[in-house]
């Protein structure tokens, strides 16, 4: 094909920006107190001012798809907890999902709400949790983590006395969930429920109109909506530059349909708008939980047809996706028709964020490229798999 | 230092309501250093979130004098391996373990740091960090409980106490003839080089019996 | 938003000679796949982006298919000699129906596959993904696929990992590097036929696969030892 014959592709690249003075090279991580575990960025500078930006990745590459792809279909469930070792709730659920799509499983009503319940819970102290590392990167070293591990174990509790495990849960299977909630846990999640909204009140006293917070966060690492389009990028950092797509709303898979909620979208792109919208986002998750937690009926939490022992699908393939708290969370599933996927794929989105990290560093200053990378969110486990 | 002579308990606590306190050299010095273990400040994996939520309000590890987590290796009594050590992070680990001064200790936390844990089979994951550098604490599970990695530092806590200043027991940093240095494995075309250090992680001797096949050999 | 088989109609249409057919995916998800030939990929890619729509890459990944070795029973027809009576009788041709099984080898390869969405529309139009695949010929030496990082940004890192993973080689991407390995590595540890090295070590695992490996390696260790010293 001669590229004549190509259309204007309209590619997206990192600017490239003249140094004025000499460049300085550093190499950020992979051990740095900062980088949210071991991650290197190799950067060069001119002055304080970013001119290169190479992030390195696999310093956690733990296998996971290979491992998956030896094992059985549901030997790689406790495996998924271990991506996103904060948010193993919807790491779970985004692999059933897919399982499901695969082989046509139907969950039942009870489980449906189940996993929203736990699915809200987790992004709530996911966004919690981001929030205070964001704000210990800026230098408030210690309060509004300690406040948002505050609210983690409580909810980290619930999720102990339902799956018996504090952060890897392991707790839904194809076509439902593993066990039923044990007496008295609606009203204990009820209870956190009703504190939660008080912990994001007290959060945002603190932070919301803070000018240290404000100076440093408005108008740093703007991310242009097209870009982030084109570059894939998902969950909050997309919609912090006003792009509407939410997965909840936009494949409404499980019953998401059936809640009043809303998507905050922001306008700059900076990270104040990304700190925001996660605030945005536990009020809503509040919503949901409110709902749900009244409404959740009674009956099976499992498919009683699905087997999952033995289990075998049909060839064939299936992608399934949910929104996780960091962005869009998808598994691809290849069935060769034995009890072993034959390709077991994870979309992190913790790697697709990264992609513009790149652009939304250069030309800014070294010291705000700590603050860029907290804003996106990520976990290693995830980004490396 | 001759070898100290052995204090009645009994005798201690007697003296001590009498308002007398007596110690020895050895347990004064080990009391000041068991009580300020400072960690490093270095997370890798899901266990790190553990160990970060043990240094929180609720499980509050200032309680044992191990609050001041020390970003650089220099400053940190303390190393906790926490998480999944790959192979391609693992000789950062044991350059970051060179680096730090002695007294140093190294706890092991969770499945992945001891073994490779659940991604023991992964073609990227060192099958427990002690094939490179000596741990002092195991801490089994995945991931282990806050209230593990407590136990785990009072159980350090109670090694350092019970280390005698002198005589071959004696802990590296007052051994002038200590390795100090641990080789740091490169990055090899299929696997690191060496994969493991055997000096401090010995095979296990063979099961076959040896002088028995050496007694038959000569005839 | 339209089914696979419209778009692939449209597609045909809109850029006349373009090699793409439609792969059925015979599974309950029935999400079809468009494959299309490497040299036509990149205009395929921008008019999905640009004209019809598909403005997100959502997932890049690769897959590893192994040759594949089939035995079919086919029947021929073969002209035989036989002899007839006696040594020096005639010999007299003759065609005969015979069963031969013959082993044919399916070359394998190496594939590329991208799952696209819509952003654009996708609020108002819930659709599944349009999965987009290209295969190399095959798994040795011509590995090479187009990148399609010009038309979606979001395939620069994924295609990244497929390179470093399987090995596939992308030309047109700005940054082919090693992503999750390091730089010295020299095999692509996701396709099927790779064997981890061997860093085996004995465990007092209760498994008894390890067992006997246990017992094989010590043994190889005591055939090794000097006679007499001990390890
Ligand atoms: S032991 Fe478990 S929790 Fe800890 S790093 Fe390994 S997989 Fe993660």
């Amino acid at each position: 094909m001669s590229a004549t014959e190509l259309p204007d592709l309209n590619t997206f690249l990192p600017p490239m920006i003249e140094p004025e003075g000499d460049l300085l090279e550093v190499a950020m991580g992979p051990h740095h107190p900062s980088t949210h575990g071991v991650f290197r960025m190799d950067v060069a500078l001119d002055g304080e001012r970013v001119i290169r930006l190479k992030p390195v990745f696999g310093y956690l590459h733990r296998n996971h798809e290979k491992i998956a792809e030896k094992t059985t279909y549901l030997a790689s469930m406790p495996y998924t907890d271990r991506l996103d070792y904060f948010c193993s709730m919807t790491n779970n659920w985004a692999y059933a999902l897919a399982v499901e799509k695969l082989a046509g499983i139907e969950v039942p009503e009870r489980a449906e709400y189940i996993r929203v319940i736990t699915a809200e819970l987790t992004r709530i102290q996911n966004h919690a949790s981001a929030v205070g590392f964001l704000m210990q990167e800026m230098g408030a070293s210690g309060t509004p983590l300690m406040y948002a591990f505050r609210e983690r174990e409580k909810i980290l509790d619930l999720f102990e006395s339902l799956s018996g495990s504090r952060m890897m849960c392991n707790y839904m299977r194809f076509g439902g969930c593993r066990v039923d909630l044990p007496a008295g846990w609606i009203e204990q999640a009820k209870q956190i429920v009703a504190g939660l909204p008080q912990f994001i009140d007290e959060t945002e006293a603190l932070l919301t109109g803070n000018e240290i917070l404000m100076a440093r966060s408005q108008g740093v690492g703007v991310l242009r909506p097209d870009l982030a389009v084109n570059a894939g990028v998902t969950g909050v950092m997309l919609r912090a530059t006003g792009v509407n797509y939410d997965l909840r709303k936009v494949d409404r898979y499980g019953i998401y349909d059936s809640f009043q909620f809303r998507v905050p979208l922001g306008d700059h792109g900076d990270i104040y708008d990304r700190y925001m919208l996660r605030v945005l986002e536990m009020r809503e998750s509040v919503k949901i939980l409110e709902q749900a937690l009244p409404r959740i009926p009674a009956g099976p939490i499992l498919d009683p047809k699905s087997r999952p022992r033995g289990f075998r699908p049909k060839p064939g393939e299936a992608y399934g996706r949910i929104e996780a708290p960091k962005g869009e969370l998808g598994f691809y599933l290849i069935s060769d028709g034995s009890g072993n996927p034959y390709r077991y794929r994870v979309r992190p989105p913790s790697l697709i964020n990264l992609t513009i990290l790149e652009d939304m560093c250069l030309g800014q200053n070294v010291a705000d490229v700590v603050l860029i990378f907290g804003s996106v969110d990520i976990v290693l486990g995830e980004v490396d798999r | 230092m001759a070898a100290e002579p052995e204090l009645q308990p009994d005798l201690k606590i007697e003296l001590g309501k009498q308002g007398v306190f007596v110690t020895t050299l050895n347990e004064l010095y080990n009391w000041g250093r068991k009580n300020s273990v400072w960690p490093m400040q270095f997370g890798l994996a899901c266990c790190a979130i553990e160990m970060i939520a043990t240094t929180m309000a609720r499980y509050d590890l200032a309680r044992f004098g191990a609050e001041v987590f020390r970003p650089s290796p220099r400053q940190a009594d303390l190393m906790i391996i926490s998480g999944t050590v790959t192979k391609k992070m693992a000789p950062q680990v044991v350059r970051l373990y060179n680096q730090m001064a002695e007294p140093r200790y190294v706890i092991a936390m969770g499945a992945c740091a001891i073994s490779g844990g659940p991604f023991k089979q992964g073609y990227n994951v060192l099958k427990g960090i002690d094939r490179y550098i000596p741990v002092d604490v195991h801490i089994p599970g995945c991931p282990p409980r806050p209230e593990a990695l407590i136990h785990a530092f009072m159980t350090l806590q109670k090694k350092i106490a019970a280390q005698p200043l002198t005589g071959e027991d004696r802990p590296r940093h007052l051994d002038a003839e200590a390795q100090g240095e641990f080789p740091v494995p490169v990055p090899g075309a299929h696997d690191l080089e060496p994969p493991v250090n055997r000096l401090v992680w010995p095979l296990p001797a063979p099961a076959t019996d040896l002088t028995a096949a050496a007694a038959k050999e000569p005839a | 938003m339209k089914s696979t088989e419209l778009l692939l109609d449209e597609l045909k249409s809109a850029l006349p000679g373009v090699e793409i057919e439609l792969v059925m995916n015979p599974s309950v998800s029935a999400q079809h796949s468009l494959r299309v030939a490497p040299k036509d990929a990149l205009r395929v890619a921008a008019y999905l982006r640009d004209v019809a729509g598909y403005d997100y890459c959502s997932n890049v990944t690769g897959v590893d298919w192994l040759d594949k070795e089939t035995t079919e029973k086919i029947r021929t027809t073969k002209t035989v000699t036989r002899t007839v009576d006696g040594i020096d009788g005639i010999a007299q041709a003759a065609e005969e129906i015979v069963e031969e099984t013959v082993k044919r080898v399916e070359p394998g390869c190496l594939e590329a596959v991208y799952h696209l969405y819509s952003m654009r529309l996708g609020p108002t139009d819930p659709h599944p993904p349009v999965v987009l695949r290209m295969r190399t010929l095959n798994r040795i030496d011509q590995v090479e696929l187009p990148s399609l990082t010009p038309v979606w940004r979001a395939a620069e890192f994924q295609e990244r990992e497929i390179f470093d993973l399987y090995g596939i080689v992308f030309t047109g991407h700005r940054d082919l590097r090693r992503i999750l390995m390091w730089d010295e590595f020299e095999d692509h540890p996701m396709r099927r036929d790779y064997v981890d090295p061997d860093d085996f070590e004995y465990e007092p695992t209760p498994h008894d696969e390890v067992l006997k490996r246990a017992e094989e390696y010590k043994a190889s260790l005591a055939a090794e030892l000097p006679v007499g010293e001990v390890r």
